[in-house]
């Protein structure tokens, strides 16, 4: 080993005497010298004229930052990204945010105050220092109060530091370093390292699969599937008619909802139904999301009926034949409500509006495939 | 008692002349408002004697549980100025006095006690075997026999301590404060459920009694701390007072406020959430026509001023900040206990003349009834085992 001292050191025994000790030596003029003891000692800080620590700063910081920022993305996401009306209350109900915002504020300052802490104070990666795996070390965490004179302290001098110590009654020796060990910074991109955090990642992965997927569904972990409630499609004994799903008590209706008064009168529909809407870019828009959406599986991404299902299904019709292009848009709409032979009702999954944007954007598609001289002009 | 602490007790327990007089000019003044108040709106003065009332309930109440505290917890940081808590357990009886002109005007504050009124409302009827007049009576005379017998106790046995310097009576007093605790906390839950949250009678929140705890706790806390403070910077007490005896008044401070905040957002929150006709009127009315400000100030004024005064760790040892932020917790608990009581009575926040008159007189009565006790008594309990290692008391 390549020696180089590190630092001269000396143990005392009791907690009086480290004390007086630390206050001889700051007397002395040292400025790079520590103090480990088993324990706390109260009034070291004083004792060693260490000035008031920082790192209540980097606390508050921490958690003025985990503040705002749980408020922002609270903020964000209950009044602006997903805006849900929750018990009826504004999208933007401050009280709500106030527990999550609290809990990650802490978090923050705790998880931030460790982690600048271990980066800063203690040279992360470095995991060595000197003093680590010296007999000094290992008193010191026992029984023994020690006290240690860096080498590199402007006023160190090796006789005049040991005379210092021993006339203090401490039981002096000398620590020292090789140079490559302590200043052994670890190597991230090894390939053995990066080996074991692929292990860990596929088996942490793995086991969270297992859990998630497999060991839930297994006895005795199955109990949150068997809850004593009626699900939707189940027989109840406690109504008379044994449905756990209950019927809206007849000529109910829903808000915002109109009873389709064509059903199978297609024809009615064709003459009675006009368009509320106007074809703007807007409406256009929604019609083409909708279309794709619902329309587009059977029918084609332009209406062509060359869907994928080609084949496999009756065929979809083209929306571009004479027929089509001839009806009134109350027939298509009177389609998309009400069905057609093997053509199921959408009436459900698209609203009125959206079933007169859907027809507003087959209008397009028809014109596209079918222009006229003028519109190529 | 040894030599070393012969040396560094200071025998001096007469309070400082212009603390007195103070005390004799507030009580003083304080009663002659309080005549002219009653004399020009009995109503408002009932109303403004109920908040003196509950106020002087938190202090002296408070300050017999912070005995029992330090019994039972052991602590030995505090058994150097004990002493201050027990002379403010000394205004306990003076509640009695102060319940009297309350009992008198019971029909002005509460309405559970108009008869008429139960017979007809179905809600008042169901709670009528709980809130009558009588069950009433019978619980303030049972909480207040409970608090003198165990104030009476602690103090017996600390007093008599200094003379004979037996430890044995630290044993028995921590046996007695471990029976007081449980029995405290129901009955100051009781206590706030008759005198504050029953003028609403409507009303529940189950958490209420943890609400007023607390706030009487933070209370009676920034009394002592200010007392304590302030007499020692005049050199009462011990020689050699350290930082540590500082912030721990200071930290115990910061977390009874913190913990007020904790509660009055928990109780506040449930409530909006659910926001059910039968609670959420009593905070509907505590957010409009001028009472929204008085909610925000007490939030503001409670926790978050006080909160940021004593962050940060210098802040929690400097005498002249723990003074302030006591001086400024003890105001807050009286607006709090304003904020509790007005809003029932008043569409609109109030404030004259009939507003000082208890707040000055029931702080009189503290600081002359503190003044009394510390001339007849020792000021620093000098038989307490504890008292040394309270006086070495490091962090
Ligand atoms: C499940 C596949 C499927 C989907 C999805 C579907 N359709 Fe159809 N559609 C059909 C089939 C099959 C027919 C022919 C029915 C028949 O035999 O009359 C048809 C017929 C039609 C017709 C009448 C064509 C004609 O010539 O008679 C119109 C108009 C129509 N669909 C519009 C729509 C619109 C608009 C949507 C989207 C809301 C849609 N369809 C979604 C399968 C589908």
């Amino acid at each position: 080993m390549a020696n180089s001292l590190y630092s001269i050191v000396a143990t005392f025994e009791s907690p009086d005497t480290i004390i007086k000790a630390a206050k001889a030596v700051r007397d002395a003029g040292y400025k790079k010298f520590d103090v480990h003891t088993p324990f706390p000692v109260h009034g070291m800080d004083k004792a060693m004229s260490l000035p008031e620590t920082k790192l209540g700063f980097v606390t508050l910081a921490a958690a003025i930052l985990g503040a705002v920022g749980m408020i922002s993305f609270a903020s964000w996401v209950a009044a602006v990204d997903y805006p849900l009306v929750i018990g009826g209350k504004p999208y933007w109900s401050w009280p709500a945010f106030v527990p999550v915002t609290y809990e990650i504020a802490v978090l923050a300052s705790v998880v931030l105050t460790v982690v600048i802490m271990i980066v800063f104070f203690f040279k992360f990666p470095n995991i060595s220092h000197p003093l680590h795996d010296t007999p000094y070390m290992k008193k010191v965490s026992s029984d023994k109060f020690g006290v240690s004179i860096q080498a590199q302290d402007e006023l160190f001098n090796e006789k005049k530091v040991r005379e210092l110590l021993q006339s203090l009654g401490g039981n002096v020796d000398a620590v020292y370093y090789s140079d490559e060990f302590i200043n052994f910074k670890p190597q991230l991109f090894e390939p053995k390292f990066l080996l074991l955090l692929a292990g860990i990642a596929m088996a942490s992965s793995a086991g969270g699969y297992l859990l998630w997927n497999k060991i839930l569904f297994l006895p005795p972990y199955d109990w949150m599937m068997e809850q004593q409630k009626v699900k939707p499609q189940m027989v109840s004994n406690f109504y008379s008619d044994k449905f756990a799903m209950r019927q809206p008590v007849e000529g109910t209706v829903a808000r915002g909802y109109i009873p389709y008064p064509y059903k199978d009168k297609p024809d009615d529909a064709g003459k009675y139904l006009v368009n509320p809407l106007l074809p703007t870019k807007q409406v256009l828009e929604l019609g083409k999301k909708k279309f794709l959406t619902f329309c587009s599986p059977c029918h084609g991404n332009f209406g062509q009926g060359d869907s994928r299902l080609r084949g496999q299904f009756p065929n979809p019709p083209s929306l571009h034949s004479d027929k089509v292009r001839g009806w009134p848009d109350g027939n298509i709409y009177h389609v998309i409500t009400n069905g057609q032979n093997v053509m199921p009702s959408y009436q459900y999954q698209v609203s009125r509006e959206e079933r007169w944007a859907i027809i507003l954007y087959i209008r397009t598609l028809q014109r596209a495939l079918n222009a006229k001289e003028s519109d190529l002009q | 008692m040894n030599e070393h602490l012969n040396n560094i007790i200071v025998a001096k327990k007469e309070l400082p002349s212009s603390l007195v007089k103070l005390g004799w000019v507030l009580t003083m003044l304080g009663l002659v408002l309080v005549g002219i108040s009653y004399i020009t709106d009995a109503q408002r003065a009932v109303q403004n004697n109920l908040i003196g009332f509950t106020f002087l309930a938190s202090v002296s109440v408070g300050a017999v549980f912070f005995i029992a505290l330090e019994y039972i917890a052991g602590a030995v940081w505090s058994t150097p100025f004990r002493r201050v808590t027990e002379f403010l357990a000394a205004t306990l009886p003076l509640l009695i006095i102060l319940a009297i002109p309350l009992f008198m005007n019971m029909h002005n504050l509460f309405e559970w006690t108009h008869t008429d009124v139960v017979t007809s409302d179905k809600v008042l009827h169901g709670k009528a075997s709980y809130l009558n007049v009588n069950s009433f009576t019978i619980r303030f005379a049972v909480m207040m026999a409970i608090w003198m017998l165990f104030y009476l106790v602690f103090r017996k046995h600390s007093f008599v301590q200094d003379l004979n310097h037996d430890q044995k009576h630290t044993s028995i007093n921590i046996k007695f404060a471990a029976v007081f605790i449980p029995v405290y906390a129901i009955s100051i839950s009781l206590f706030a459920f008759d005198w504050l949250m029953s003028l609403t009678p409507h009303w529940f929140s189950t958490i209420f009694g943890v609400y007023y705890f607390i706030g009487s706790i933070v209370c009676t806390l920034s009394v002592i701390t200010y007392l304590v403070v302030s007499l020692a910077e005049k050199g009462y007490f011990f020689k050699g007072i350290t930082e540590d005896h500082y912030y721990s008044f200071g930290a115990l401070l910061f977390a009874l406020l913190s913990f007020w905040a904790y509660i009055a957002f928990s109780q506040f929150m449930l409530i909006w959430y659910a926001n059910l006709p039968e609670e959420n009127f009593w905070f509907i009315a505590r957010w409009k026509n001028g009472w929204e400000y008085i909610s925000s100030a007490l939030a503001l004024f409670h926790f978050w001023i006080p909160y940021f005064m004593l962050v940060s760790r210098p802040s929690k040892m400097n005498k002249g900040n723990l003074k302030r932020t006591a001086l400024l917790l003890i105001a807050a608990h009286f607006l709090d206990l304003y904020w509790m009581v007005m809003p029932t009575f008043h569409a609109s926040p109030v404030f004259s003349f009939h507003e000082l008159a208890f707040p000055m007189l029931t702080l009189g009565l503290i600081i002359v009834v503190f003044a009394i006790q510390s001339k007849k008594y020792n000021m620093v309990p000098i038989g307490d085992p504890k008292l040394e290692r309270g006086i070495d008391f490091r962090l």
